[in-house]
């Protein structure tokens, strides 16, 4: 099909873009897996010395590194769980005749847009304040004990505030999918009979379950690596309570300047989402093919 | 469509939604009053939905104490900086994986999807001391370069997935009429592919404007964008609510409008053309 000079200079227009990811995925790894090895503070910079894998056994038997993990893998949970379980009838409800459908959209999509530190810091002072916030006022209408979410319940605020942001990407995906879907079957199936539910079990659901292994995958990716929501409401805390690996891996490098360690937790990290990413690709690769 | 739905189940559906959609929208709109009360009426216990002394002072203070403008100024240009960058390193790659496409273009494909896996915070470290040893931390040089680089994968995609939907016909025919690669790339590709270039150039300044890991760990002040501004306000000292709440919706009034015009892009660039 194509010429051999379209082919040449097909080569010469995608070299750029090759080579620059390619520096930029292997130059910070090589670099991650070399101070990986060392003991290299940058508080500190006599002791500096090959350790072969001592940080990686400090990291891991590391008690806060459990947490972390048991604090990361909650935290993608209870999201993925909140925007899928929540974003489903959300978009079956968007998919119906809805007077002012183009408005209600527009305000279910809109958490998406704001900055992770804009909805971090809203729903921490006006909403979650256990004086003046408006979830305190909306529990002493019903009489009940307002919550000091960030000293009672700290992980479940920033679940909170995660799913908000994200379950207007669930959403839209969703709605996206359903709208796709064959109207003719669906009619057909009222023609015969079948009720709302049993439609939507055996019709819609199974229409429904790429984009949602599609909508986990994606979260999941950005979910492991949650920063700025914690950053700017816990700092990780109380103690380590809302400390995930992303959080971990940051204060062990910019707050402890142990640089070893925290390339090691860093590593931790890429293989934890390599893993994930597998799925995906696949995914997205059989697409390709159509 | 052609299904008949009783008016009843209209108005059902339309009030769900609403309530729905208002309730998702309600931390938002929180803010945007808050920014219009006084300090004082901003703690107000019970609330003051909408009878409150409204006023436009936070927004004023907000320039007057913290030179709002400065981290506006640096969120458009290094948002704006990265994105116009990754365009012209992306466009070309896009253009030739799909309409030159080799064996290996798939792979090429899969390959550059796979480097956005990589989670910001592996290679936090290494990025930190390059900035450090290059003088390039709290530099808008240094931000533009990192953004550009993470969002280089999802630039080359979506330009892919457009370009790969421009009829190959059209090209053939322009080509059997004699026309050179230039003529073709300016007469009959450019007009096809604007609409793509443009909803891909909206959602990566979205991606790069809201940004918030590189931003609040390689910037302290000269080259802060809004991001890291807005994260000022979280020290004890600075928890001025209705400033905070001004500042804020600055920071996403431009996002949220430009949303509102990408939201289909959003879904095809972010799950890669996964779902249609």
């Amino acid at each position: 099909m194509a010429t051999q000079q379209t082919q040449v200079l097909g080569r010469a227009l995608l070299t750029p873009a090759v080579a620059l990811l390619f520096i930029w995925m292997i130059v910070p790894l090589v670099m991650t897996i070399y101070f990986s090895t060392l003991r290299y503070s940058l508080l500190d910079s006599e002791t500096w010395g090959f350790v072969g894998l001592e940080n990686f056994r400090y990291f891991l038997t590391d008690p806060a590194f459990l947490t972390a993990l048991r604090n990361t893998l909650v935290l993608v949970g209870s999201v993925l769980a909140i925007t899928i379980l929540l974003g489903t009838p959300l978009a079956l409800l968007l998919d119906q005749q809805v007077i002012g459908r183009s408005i209600v959209r527009l305000m279910v999509i809109a958490p998406f847009f704001v900055m992770p530190t804009v909805s971090a810091l809203v729903w921490k002072n006006l909403l979650m304040h256990p004086v003046s916030g408006l979830f305190a006022w909306v529990a002493t209408l019903v009489g009940a004990t307002p919550i000091d979410w960030f000293n009672d319940a700290p992980l479940l605020a920033v679940i909170l505030i995660v799913a908000w942001q994200w379950l207007p990407f669930a959403t839209l995906i969703l709605l996206t999918a359903l709208q796709s879907q064959d109207e003719e079957q669906k009619e057909a199936a009222e023609m015969d009979g079948a009720s709302a539910l049993s439609t939507f079990i055996y019709l819609t659901l199974p229409h429904l379950a790429r984009p949602i292994t599609v909508v986990i995958l994606i979260e999941t990716i950005f979910l492991l690596t949650v920063f700025a929501e914690i950053f700017v409401t816990t700092g990780g805390g109380p103690g380590l309570a809302t400390t995930n690996i992303a959080f971990l891996i940051y204060s062990q490098a910019l707050v402890q300047y142990d640089v070893g360690n925290a390339s090691a937790g860093g590593l931790v990290a890429v293989v934890i989402a390599n893993v994930v990413a597998f799925f995906l690709v696949r995914i997205v690769g059989r697409n390709l093919e159509a | 469509m052609a299904r008949k739905v009783t008016a009843r189940r209209i108005w059902v559906s339309t009030a769900a939604a609403w309530l729905f959609g208002f309730l998702i929208f309600l931390p938002i709109l929180w803010m945007v009053l808050t920014s219009f009360k006084t300090e004082l009426e901003a703690f107000s216990m019970p609330p003051k939905f909408l009878l409150f002394h409204w006023t436009t002072e936070n927004y004023a203070t907000v320039q007057e104490r913290s030179d709002y403008v400065h981290h506006a100024v640096n969120s458009i240009l290094i948002a704006g900086g990265s994105t116009l960058i990754a365009m012209i390193i992306a466009i070309p790659a896009a253009w030739s994986m799909a309409f030159a496409p080799t064996r290996r273009t798939k792979d090429v494909l899969l390959w550059m999807l796979s480097t956005k896996m990589m989670p910001s915070v592996g290679v936090l470290v290494p990025i930190y001391l390059i900035f450090r040893d290059f003088g390039l931390l709290d530099t808008r040089a240094g931000l533009v370069m990192i953004l550009c680089l993470g969002n280089l994968p999802i630039v080359i995609w979506m330009l892919f997935t457009y370009f790969k939907e421009i009829p190959k016909d059209i090209l053939e025919a322009a080509r059997m009429d004699g026309a050179t690669i230039g003529r073709e790339l300016v007469y009959v590709l450019t007009p096809m592919a604007v609409p793509g270039l443009a909803s891909t150039l909206l959602l990566n300044f979205i991606l790069a404007w809201n940004e918030a890991f590189w931003t609040l760990n390689l910037s302290t002040l000269e080259a802060a964008p809004l991001t890291t501004f807005i994260a000022s306000y979280s020290s004890p000292e600075g928890l001025f609510w209705a400033k905070l709440s001004a500042a804020s919706t600055l920071a996403i009034a431009p996002i949220i409008i430009l949303g509102w015009f990408t939201q289909r892009q959003l879904v095809r660039g972010l799950t890669f053309g996964a779902v249609k």
